[in-house]
């Protein structure tokens, strides 16, 4: 991806530059050549529609490409591509918190693996924050109360700056952290240390404690939907509207149940507004998910997948 | 400037004594009046425009809570006002018309009227802010705003969008009220040189650009009063 | 003709007609006024200034050593909201257009003068509500103003500075109400649209940007107000309410309010580069079409500064798109300002240098504005150095390029003085090295990922040497800035009497005696000839002494 933007940018250096070259030299050579002799008087012209034209038209036109270029490139960062690693990162003033899917949890240092598309799911606590690495050439705003979505393939090894670029409060500066991106097998060791818990299964626990379980139950009599293999795909409301369950939809729904009732249930689900973390609803979040992976796989979600039937 | 001669060629050129200096003609200062009116109704436009698109928005999305706030609203007394400001725009049509005749009696008697009918809106108006404010619905630590969202009896109402609404509500209408009160005293300014017999055929400007800016207002009023009372009655 | 004479003999004009502090304060004369904000506006660009320098001398060293972090943000808000609100956006319109309009199209005033001397009011209102703001401790929300940050988490001066901001904003907007007015009904016989200056034509579209965009920015300003002081939750997200609707809101006014900055001064380039290449404007129709062009479309781009925010990807694209139609006006007026020069009879006075300045500086910053078009580019960008030195290029490249060019160009017509030439070209040059030395190194750093509004950087130790290079830039800058204002005061007193038309140019307002008559005319004038008819004219520039 960096190298994508790299090649855009170079390319609108060039082109931008050589528009500079051409109308600085321009203006110089007018500048001497037509400099004030004696004798000599300006000669006035009114102008030249067809010039006009030409100089409307043809910058256009490469502004066009621009456009497209950008907007080419924009695409693919604003759609992760699907099995990517996901980690869940939340934003507070002055510091990150990431949450890995093996249920590693780190603070202003995130550990990635060369070669591995990563999705960070994101939200923040406070103030708006964005999460901006320069050496992969991602930003996006992190805000409060919804997720928002960025990811990158890191290509070599190193430990790269985390910068929040949204000025967010006294410490905005302080609130930079580093992206360390190692060799697999390096990673495999780093992640191997801890007897974590995988979020998933954080979320399953959590699930069955806040009694979530009793309603969304996974065969068709439950009083609320069956969550198996929601995630993804659209959800027909009570109103006629459809919406596509993702990370939002999910999150809403457990804050905010009444918002979108889904077509043939009741709202009788009460708020867990200000009742749960936001690490606590990453993990409903992410176990919901993994109710939707195919059975076949080893991470830890997918494993749960096949847990639950 | 007083002892040169192009203030005397000046002066003798004030034929109308309300002709200002720098204009050439009553027409063209006329002219430069109702344009500039013209031109400050659409900045008024952009003004409530931006609220206009918040309250859209939200509409939108909390759909339910603001059904439940706009039902809230007392729809006779909110009617009773949209009637009243009708009328006042009644009147203010007849002050201009009998100044442009010259009916120095009547411009008097209309602009009082007008004034009364806009002072009579904002009593109504202060009713039923002083009704919200008892039943808590004033936006801030004692919100409070029970019920559940119209058509769906198990869903109870969202306190925090039913305070954005009641926020637009209370901004909305708060800021229309403003724009009453300078009409009032605009009228009242226009009032007092009516007495003193200004206006007339030859020169009705003020009386005609301050009806503009009244009928702007009850434009306003037009357009918040089935946005906000009336939108979902039909539940 | 005659013409008024004081009793010692002088000739009558605005300035010595009366004396007093009260004939300054209760003037309705437009040039008075025009005055009165050049007084005002220079002393908030001073201060805007200061702090500029304590901002780059903090970023002198990566540590954060000179002042706190609190401290700095404050500086780099009070920087922002005062250069913007109260330098920027009033400068050329409400001095040079304030001034000069009415002349131009040979009226004897606004149509509005009364009106003309309350937006002062206000905006003094506005100033010092931003200096009680300042004197008190300041403010830290950052220019912007960005929600939830600025309702619910900080516990500095906002709703003063609010306030200051949405008061200052009706004297924007009974600005533009009164150009608006007076270019449609105040015009001289023969003063038709399309013989207006290019300078009444910006200011023209200028105007309604101020009428349409200014308003949206009260009102959200106002709700930001309320939102503080009792918590509405209209932009708190844990209340139920966006943060998003906010920007889109802020910006709906602020990108256009770029162009509220920049259009006067493509105005005063325009006439400078006539007047010293002895030239009518090439392209005069297209010049106008792009001004109001530029007006209309610059409405329909604000979500371009949103990219990352979190809106919709398609919403991203159109607005991508719709940004770089934009552009394409402001290319047009950049190559045909060029093509004025063609074939001309150049001379490098000082205006003219200034003007050399803006071309190149906005051709610079116009371009870059390209970059973060794209969205590919934007996403790595935006919120760095890049934009801050994007925005610059245009706010002060080019904006107070033109106003410093436009300064020299009607000085001697404002003060019925000459300025010092060789100070004057001097100073134009010191503000054009000193701005590219402060500016062009935050491309760099923009695109090496160092992030706007940061205070240390020590753990980025890489970005200090181009730091340093802005630093000693922006001392080079205020030298260029001081020095103009030292030498107008001085002409003032001791510069040498202006004649009437110092540059031989084309104009109405260059047919009134310097410094005017109190109603700029003594007959009304006819006017017979299209703009910029230098061909007409057979005297050249003088030669600089
Ligand atoms: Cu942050
Ligand atoms: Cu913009």
């Amino acid at each position: 991806m960096a190298n994508n933007v790299d090649a855009l940018y170079i390319f609108l250096l060039v082109v931008s530059g050589m528009m500079t070259v051409a109308i600085f030299t321009l203006v110089l050579v007018f500048a001497v050549r037509y400099r004030k002799r004696p004798g000599q008087r300006a000669e006035q012209i009114d102008g030249s529609h067809a010039l006009e034209i030409t100089w409307s038209l043809i910058p256009f036109c490469i502004f066009m490409v621009f456009f497209a270029w950008g907007a080419i490139i924009f695409f693919q960062e604003r759609k992760p591509p699907q099995n990517s690693a996901e980690v869940y990162t939340v934003a507070k003033q002055w510091m990150w918190k990431f949450e890995h899917m093996e249920g590693q949890r780190e603070i202003n240092e995130l550990h990635v693996p060369i070669g591995r598309d990563v999705k960070m799911i994101m939200t923040s606590q406070d103030v708006i924050h964005s999460f901006f690495v320069p050496a992969f050439r991602i930003k996006q705003d992190v805000l409060p109360g919804r997720y928002t979505v960025a990811w990158f393939h890191a290509t070599k090894a190193g430990t790269y700056h985390l910068f929040c670029a949204e000025y967010c409060g006294t410490m905005h500066s302080g609130m930079v952290g580093s992206v360390v991106v190692m060799e697999p097998k390096d990673y495999e060791a780093w992640m191997g240390g801890g007897g974590n818990q995988p979020l998933a299964v954080t979320g399953e626990k959590l699930f069955t404690e806040l009694g979530c379980v009793t309603c969304h139950r996974s065969d068709t009599q439950g009083r609320g939907p069956n969550l198996v293999s929601i995630f993804g795909k659209p959800v027909l409301l009570e109103d006629g509207r459809t919406v596509v369950a993702d990370e939002n939809y999910i999150r809403e729904s457990i804050l905010q149940p009444g918002a979108k009732i889904v077509n043939g249930f009741k709202p009788i689900m009460p708020t867990f507004q200000g009742q749960i973390s936001d690490e606590q609803l990453n993990a409903l979040v992410a176990y919901v998910k993994s109710l939707s992976q195919a059975p076949s796989g080893q991470t830890g979600g997918r494993k749960m997948a096949t847990a639950t039937p | 400037m007083h002892n040169s001669p192009i203030a005397t060629a000046d002066q003798e050129a004030h034929q109308n004594p309300a002709l200002l200096h720098h204009f050439a003609t009553e027409e063209q200062q006329k002219d430069a009046a109702s344009l500039g009116m013209w031109v400050f109704l659409a900045t008024e436009i952009m003004f409530f425009g931006g609220m206009f698109c918040a309250y859209l928005v939200y509409r939108y999305w909390y759909f339910g809570d603001f059904g439940a706030g706009s039902q809230s609203l007392n729809v006779v007394l909110g009617g009773t006002n949209t009637a009243v400001l009708i009328c006042s725009s009644l009147t203010v049509a007849l002050a201009v018309r009998a100044a442009q005749l010259g009916q120095q009696k009547v411009i008097i008697i209309c602009l009082i009227l007008t004034m009364l009918l806009g002072l009579v809106f904002l009593g109504i108006k202060g009713v039923e802010y002083h009704d919200k404010f008892v039943e808590h619905h004033v936006p801030g630590p004692g919100f409070h705003f029970p019920g559940h969202v119209p058509g769906h009896p198990d869903i109870p109402i969202n306190q925090h969008h039913a305070q954005i609404f009641f926020s637009l509500y209370f901004i909305m209408t708060g800021l229309h009220a403003l724009h009453m009160i300078i009409g009032v005293g605009l009228f009242a300014f226009i009032t007092y040189n009516a007495m003193r017999r200004r206006y007339g055929p030859d020169y009705y400007t003020p009386v005609e650009v301050a009806g503009l800016y009244w009928h702007f207002v009850d434009i306003i009023w037009i357009y918040l009063f089935p946005l906000l009372y009336l939108i979902d009655r039909s539940k | 003709m005659a013409t008024a004479v004081l009793e010692s003999g002088e000739r009558e004009t605005y300035l010595n007609k009366e004396y007093g502090i009260k004939s300054w304060l209760l003037t309705v004369d437009h040039k008075r006024i025009a005055l009165l904000y050049l007084v005002s506006i220079t002393f908030f660009f001073f201060i805007g200034g200061f702090f500029a320098l304590l901002i780059r001398l903090e970023l002198l060293t990566p540590a954060g050593d000179l002042v706190q972090a609190d401290t700095y943000n404050k500086l780099f808000t009070m920087h922002g909201q005062v250069m913007v609100f109260f330098f920027l956006i009033p400068a050329v319109p409400a001095v040079l257009g304030n001034f000069l309009i009415p002349i131009m199209i040979g009226a004897k005033d606004l149509a509005f003068p009364r009106v003309n001397l309350l937006s002062w009011y206000l905006y003094i209102i506005g100033g010092a509500l931003m200096l009680y703001t300042i004197l008190n401790g300041g403010v830290d929300t950052g220019w912007t103003f960005y929600t939830p940050l600025s309702t619910e988490f900080l516990n500095t001066h906002v709703v003063t500075a609010g306030l200051a901001i949405f008061v200052a904003g009706f004297s924007s907007i009974l600005t533009g109400l009164n150009f608006v007015v007076t270019t449609h009904r105040m015009r001289a016989p023969g003063m038709t649209w399309s013989r207006l200056p290019l300078f009444v034509w910006a200011h023209y579209a200028t105007s309604i940007i101020q009428l349409l965009g200014t308003p949206v920015l009260a009102i959200t300003l106002l709700l930001v107000v309320c939102e503080r002081l009792f918590h509405l939750g209209i932009f708190n997200p844990a209340l139920g309410g966006d943060p998003l609707l906010f920007q889109h809101l802020f910006w709906f006014y602020s990108h256009p309010a770029v162009y509220i900055m920049i259009l006067p001064g493509m105005g005063i380039v325009s006439e400078i580069v006539c007047c010293f290449s002895r030239k009518r404007i090439f392209g005069y129709t297209a010049m106008a079409l792009a001004l109001l062009g530029i007006a209309v479309v610059g409405f329909l781009v604000w979500a371009h500064h949103m990219f990352v925010a979190g809106i919709s990807l398609y919403a991203a694209m159109i607005f991508s798109l719709l940004s770089y139609f934009v552009a394409v006006p402001s290319a047009i007026k950049v190559f045909n300002w060029t093509s004025t020069m063609y074939k001309g009879s150049i001379t490098y006075q000082t205006p003219m240098l200034y003007a050399f300045g803006f071309i190149g500086l906005f051709t610079m910053g116009g371009l870059t504005g390209l970059f973060l078009a794209s969205l590919g580019i934007d996403v790595h960008v935006t919120d760095t150095y890049f934009v801050v030195a994007h925005f610059h290029y245009i706010m002060v490249g080019g904006m107070v390029m033109a106003y410093l060019g436009g300064m020299h160009f009607w000085w001697p017509k404002i003060s019925g003085r000459m300025y010092p030439e060789g100070w004057g070209r001097l100073a134009a040059l010191l503000v054009f090295v000193g701005f590219n030395l402060t500016f062009f190194p935050q491309f760099i750093l923009g695109y090496m990922g160092m992030p706007r509004r940061y205070w240390d950087y020590s753990h980025s130790p890489e970005f200090q040497i181009l730091n340093v290079l802005s630093t000693a830039g922006a001392t080079v800058l205020a030298v260029g800035y001081v020095l103009p204002m030292i030498y107008f005061l001085w002409s003032m007193r001791y510069g040498k009497p202006a004649p009437d038309n110092p540059w031989n140019a084309a104009g109405l307002e260059w047919m009134v005696p310097s410094p005017p008559p109190t109603f700029n005319f003594e007959e009304q004038p006819v006017v017979t000839w299209e703009a910029y008819n230098y061909d007409e004219i057979k005297e050249e520039v003088p030669v600089a002494q």
